[in-house]
């Protein structure tokens, strides 16, 4: 005696009374849609802030990976210098890392004729730091450095304007070097560059490698190296390749040497989390709202299928089966609506009227909206797990009606 | 010779409770209906014909006494035993027509067999060739708002019958027809009764389903006051 439910029919009736009232279906499918199209949207303007911020930051200097003596993170100094050992460039040879660099970075004391300030003198490898710092891209006065034996200099605009220096003036740079002695070169000022935030215009001066190394007599030692991977979200294969080639070193990932950053992401996911929860939340009282109407005024059409031997089960699955088809068509157009409203701000939204403020806190003057297949499917399951939860009441309301009160109904 | 019966009902009894007032709606019912039997429950508004019909049915729960449909004990069932009662064993026609507004003619009668699980091709034949015993061919693509009454309480009874139930019980069948629709109602139960050999039981006023049915039970506050064979 046992029935068999079979699916046309659910879907049949599921589909169709979905269109009884043709406006009430629209609006709600509407007001759902709209739902999802805003958490997809705004997930996709936070995280390509978010992660605009994030390239930036790595382009300041620190990389996906970093690779110092033990000591140095805690102390930057021209003790905690290394040779970088054959084992490293064959590790750094994989097809995982972008691009690698070595620097050296200690601190000095920068004096023009009028100022003196303490820096962070950076020497670097000019045509192997494109892509993996940003000062190549950087340099609106004068030129960037032709070599790492280069003789010239890069001043940060603030760093300048203190030290009332310019472009071609000249400079001192005083350091330690390996015998703990005072290190000191005059330069010329071939380039000056601006960069946001501006503090870093104050706190780095550039000068060649092989420059550095000279002046400071480090023959070939540095203090660093930084690196660029294919994926930074995915480093732990090349951060153990790494331990294993230079186990004296020490190999830090972003995530490390950037704590803010790891918190400013999770901070950006639970902000998302709370926004798709009130999203959501104003969502499922117009789903509840809109399926406890249709199994009220169904009351009779019920009682009808229990008469006619549909189980109280069954009548719960065609309720949320009416419930699924409605998230699904929601979902299905909340997707389309947001691909469509991020294609079309695939030039970014430009913010440069507020840009000075914003710049200020890290935000990007031109935001691109970013996909990220976590925010998508979080929004999509979401709506799809929580809508159909949501659908339990009215659903369990309509198979418990008992049948000879249901068809009486008036 | 030993008669068979479809249904079986002793000492039943049914009460209301209406705030904190008791209506007794059924006292002591005794009755059993034989098998292909096409027997009729009159009586005033308030008798309790309808309410009989629904216990009958498994749509509701006597307060006291047995009751047996197809050897079955209805009173005893669990909500899922009863739903598959109704769905194997017992058709409805009520007298609201109560077609499902979505589907159309032809999927109001396959309904009940896709319940049961039948194939779709052998459910389709099925449903034409009922619709097409009750008159209504070349309507089975028509939804119920595109039908008239009596075309509605027709694909009714198409849907009460044709997954051949042991008992149909029919609530009023007649009440929102004309004379003339309902006299052709009546003569095509009694021809579904005579040539499937389907048990009836009615409820009516309608003196018009009286004179069809071959057994007349008169209920009055609750009780069985009169039980006529009429052969």
């Amino acid at each position: 005696m046992r029935s068999e439910w079979r699916a046309p029919l659910l879907l049949t009736l599921a589909w169709r009374n979905l269109w009884r009232h043709t406006r009430r279906t629209l609006m709600i499918l509407f007001a759902f849609a709209l739902g999802v199209w805003s958490m997809i949207v705004i997930a996709a303007i936070t995280r390509g802030s978010m992660e605009q911020q994030l390239d930036k930051s790595i382009l300041n200097l620190t990389g996906h990976i970093q690779i110092h003596l033990a000591a140095f993170r805690d102390d930057p100094v021209i003790e905690h210098r290394f040779l970088p050992p054959p084992a490293l460039s064959a590790a750094l040879a994989g097809a995982d890392v972008m691009t690698w660099v070595p620097r050296v970075r200690v601190p000095a004391v920068i004096a023009s004729e009028r100022e003196s300030a303490g820096v962070t003198l950076v020497g670097i490898e000019p045509e192997r730091e494109r892509g993996l710092s940003f000062i190549p891209g950087a340099v609106t006065e004068g030129r960037y450095l032709e070599a790492p034996d280069d003789p010239g200099m890069l001043l940060g605009r603030k760093l300048a304007e203190r030290l009332e220096t310019g472009l071609g003036r000249r400079v001192v740079l005083m350091s330690q070097d390996v015998n703990n002695r005072v290190a000191d070169r005059g330069f010329r000022v071939v380039g000056v560059f601006d960069t946001q935030p501006r503090q870093m215009e104050e706190a780095y001066v550039f000068i060649g490698r092989a420059t550095a190394q000279q002046m400071l007599k480090l023959d070939d030692n540095i203090t660093e190296v930084a690196l660029m991977t294919t994926d930074r979200d995915h480093l732990e294969e090349l951060l153990a390749r790494l331990l294993v080639a230079v186990p004296a070193l020490d190999v830090q990932p972003w995530t490390v040497l950037e704590p803010l950053l790891v918190l400013t992401r999770k901070i950006t996911d639970v902000v998302l989390i709370i926004w798709y929860a009130i999203v959501f939340a104003a969502m499922s009282f117009g789903l509840i709202n809109t399926l406890l109407m249709a199994v009220f005024e169904r009351t009779r059409e019920f009682g009808l299928f229990q008469s006619l031997g549909m189980r109280p089960a069954h009548i719960l699955g065609q309720v949320l089966v009416e419930s699924l088809i409605l998230l699904a068509l929601a979902l299905a157009a909340g997707n389309l609506l947001a691909a469509a409203t991020v294609y079309a701000l695939r030039d970014g939204i430009d913010l440069t009227s507020v840009a000075e403020g914003m710049e200020l806190v890290g935000v990007a003057p031109i935001i691109y909206p970013a996909w990220s297949a976590g925010d998508l499917a979080a929004a999509n399951l979401l709506v799809f797990v929580l809508g159909l939860a949501a659908s339990l009441y009215p659903a369990w309301r309509a198979a418990r009606h008992v049948p000879v009160e249901a068809i009486t109904r008036v | 010779m030993i008669m068979e019966h479809t249904v079986i009902c002793r000492h039943v009894s049914k009460v209301y409770r209406q705030e904190s007032v008791a209506v007794q709606a059924l006292t002591d019912i005794n009755l059993e209906i034989p098998k292909k039997d096409f027997a009729c429950l009159s009586g005033p508004s308030g008798s309790g014909k309808s309410t009989l019909l629904n216990l009958i049915g498994g749509l509701d729960r006597p307060t006291g006494g047995e009751i047996t449909v197809d050897g079955q004990r209805v009173d005893q069932l669990g909500k899922s035993e009863l739903a598959a009662l109704r769905l194997h064993k017992i058709g409805f026609v009520f007298q609201a027509y109560n077609l499902i507004p979505v589907l159309t003619a032809i999927e109001n009668v396959e309904f009940v067999m896709q319940l049961q699980g039948m194939a779709a091709a052998e459910r389709a034949v099925k449903a034409r060739e009922i619709l097409h015993e009750v008159g209504l061919d070349g309507l089975e693509y028509r939804r119920p708002g595109e039908l008239s009454g009596g075309q509605q309480q027709r694909v009714a009874v198409a849907r009460a019958i044709v997954s051949e139930p042991s008992l149909v019980l029919a609530d009023e069948p007649t009440a929102n027809l004309d004379s003339k629709t309902a006299e052709n109602l009546m003569q095509l139960l009694a021809h579904m009764n005579q040539e499937h050999g389907v048990t009836f039981i009615f409820s009516t006023h309608d003196k018009l389903v009286m004179d069809f049915s071959r057994r007349l039970i008169t209920l009055h506050d609750g009780s069985i006051v009169n039980d006529v064979r009429r052969e």
